[in-house]
């Protein structure tokens, strides 16, 4: 884990953060060595001492952000499990070495968010949370690896996973405002964007989710809460869900129309495609989306 | 940004005050909802701020401090990838492969979008306030050649992410922060696709080098850094030295 990095990378956005970890110097000179510095470096658990230390205290957002951080976890979890079973089947081995690539990329990237988001919850003072695994006969009943329907190929669900993680980042980047947990979350918001539009263009699908896409009735692009769920497991907090939030083909955005109201009349097609819409907890765990693929 | 009370002084920190007005993010989301009666999400206290301090008298544009800081900073850049994507539909390179032309039709549509947007806002919720329409300098692009063009989208995709994910927490109003968090994720996707269109081994859409290997996070820069380099395609000077103070 490079931290000297994430500490830069906080710096650059924050100039108070070194503030808030004492100091630079403080803290890498009470270190001790460079070999003793860079096996605490790569302590997750290090980092999250680091982000206790940086936000105690700061507006009463730390029970908030470990709420946060969890939910995060729990769908890192689901996703890391979900890739970790696709490198394990026989569709996966049959794939071309591109593909393979490209999954394997993104299951490092999981692998990462996992490890970071641990490191961070344990140094809040929090246990992470755990167990949470793609439901395994719903993976077995995924029969090809790219082609066909999402409820028939591997990639189809890992477009509706990682689409729905795009919208749940966001739905919770609120409750970080102004905060250096909102940096990372949104360095890590961008990066499963970048997975979807991967998996989108390997199905032969436009790397943005617009209204001519294969899967564009799923669930994961509409919005609402509509077929239960368990929103509670694992010990997450689930935020007050009241209205549903805009589905991914709305055109208004901040009340301006967008195909009428900007001065040059736009396709409702472009105007959809260039908002990503976000999804509350509720919504994510619902079981028309995440919830019913979720479990043992 | 500690130091608030010392930014901008008395002026600017009156002009600026009624962006600080946290929303609930509940009530966020009945706005955000769609209502057909939903009328603007914020500061129509900000409506009487007339004073346009940010017309260039020397060639420099002042993108101004706070939110609208930030809102100018994003309109700046998506100004700058708007111009690119419209002359790259207008003068398609020759050796275009059969799909791009379509696809960049459609991201050229999204970043005019996102301009036309941003500058909507800007003028509803803070009028007087927008940059004004920005002169690019596309000298050191050859819009003939599918590598230039594929290259610079590359580069000016990259930059836009990195640049919302620095700039969200300097963001003080949930609404925006949302509306950043909207477009940031459609800017990553179209940086994930120029980079496949560049790639052969099937991992530049989020490649090492742009996804930290360690991590898994991807870049995020600060204003300032960001303008240092978007500065090369602008012919008037950015001033972002204040964006989100």
């Amino acid at each position: 884990m490079d931290l000297f990095k994430i500490i830069d990378q906080l710096a650059e956005v924050d100039a108070d953060v070194l503030g808030r970890f004492d100091s630079r110097r403080a803290i890498f000179g009470s270190l001790g060595t460079a070999a003793k510095r860079s096996a605490l470096a790569a302590t997750p658990l290090f980092l999250g001492a680091l982000f206790q230390k940086a936000y105690a205290g700061t507006t009463g957002t730390t029970a908030t952000a470990v709420e946060v951080l969890q939910y995060a976890l729990a769908l890192e979890l689901f996703e890391q499990d979900f890739y970790k079973k696709v490198q394990a089947s026989a569709l996966y081995t049959a794939a071309s070495s591109t593909d393979k690539a490209a999954i394997d990329q993104i299951k490092k990237h999981e692998d990462s968010h996992v490890t970071l988001l641990q490191g961070a919850i344990r140094g809040m003072s929090a246990t992470p949370v755990s167990g949470v695994t793609f439901r395994s006969t719903v993976f077995a009943s995924l029969v090809t690896f790219k082609t066909g329907t999402a409820a028939t190929s591997q990639l189809g669900i890992a477009q509706l996973l990682e689409d729905t993680g795009v919208r749940a980042y966001k739905g919770r980047a609120g409750e970080l405002l102004g905060t250096d947990l909102l940096t990372v979350a949104l360095q890590i918001h961008s990066v499963e964007a970048r997975h979807a539009a991967k998996i989108r263009v390997m199905r032969g699908q436009l790397a943005w989710v617009n209204p001519a896409d294969d899967l564009a009735s799923h669930p994961v692009y509409t919005s609402g809460v509509t077929t239960g769920s368990n929103p509670g497991q694992f010990g997450l907090v689930v935020p007050a869900y009241t209205t549903a939030s805009p589905t991914e083909n709305n055109t208004t955005q901040s009340a301006v129309p967008i195909t009428t109201g900007l001065g040059t009349t736009y396709t409702a097609s472009d105007a959809a495609a260039a908002f990503d819409e976000y999804l509350q907890v509720a919504e994510v765990l619902d079981n028309s989306r995440a919830g019913s693929l979720i479990g043992a | 940004m500690s130091q608030h009370s010392q930014v901008g002084g008395k002026d600017e920190l009156i002009t600026v005050q009624p962006l600080y007005t946290p929303i609930k993010r509940r009530s966020f989301f009945m706005y955000a909802g769609a209502t057909a009666g939903a009328t603007a999400l914020v500061l129509a206290g900000c409506s009487k701020d007339d004073t346009n301090n940010n017309t260039p008298t020397t060639g420099t544009v002042s993108l101004g401090s706070g939110d609208v800081g930030v809102l100018n900073y994003a309109y700046a850049l998506e100004q700058l990838e708007a111009a690119f994507y419209a002359q790259v539909v207008k003068t398609p390179a020759s050796d275009f492969q059969s799909t791009e032309l379509a696809y960049f039709t459609q991201v050229a549509a999204h970043e005019a979008i996102h301009r036309d947007f941003f500058k909507a806002a800007i003028n509803r919720d803070a009028p007087g306030k927008a940059i004004p329409g920005l002169t690019p300098n596309f000298s050191s692009i050859n819009f003939s050649s599918r590598a230039s063009v594929l290259g610079t989208a590359k580069a000016f995709e990259d930059l836009g992410v990195a640049a919302y994910n620095g700039a969200g927490k300097l963001i003080k109003t949930a609404a925006y922060l949302v509306i950043a968090g909207q477009i940031v994720s459609v800017e990553a996707r179209h940086a994930a696709y120029v980079r496949d269109l560049l790639d052969s081994t099937g991992k530049s859409f989020a490649g090492d080098d742009q996804v930290d290997p360690t991590t898994g996070l991807d870049k995020a820069m600060a204003p300032t850094d960001v303008i240092a380099v978007a500065q090369t395609y602008v012919m008037e000077k950015l001033d972002a030295s204040n964006v989100g103070k």
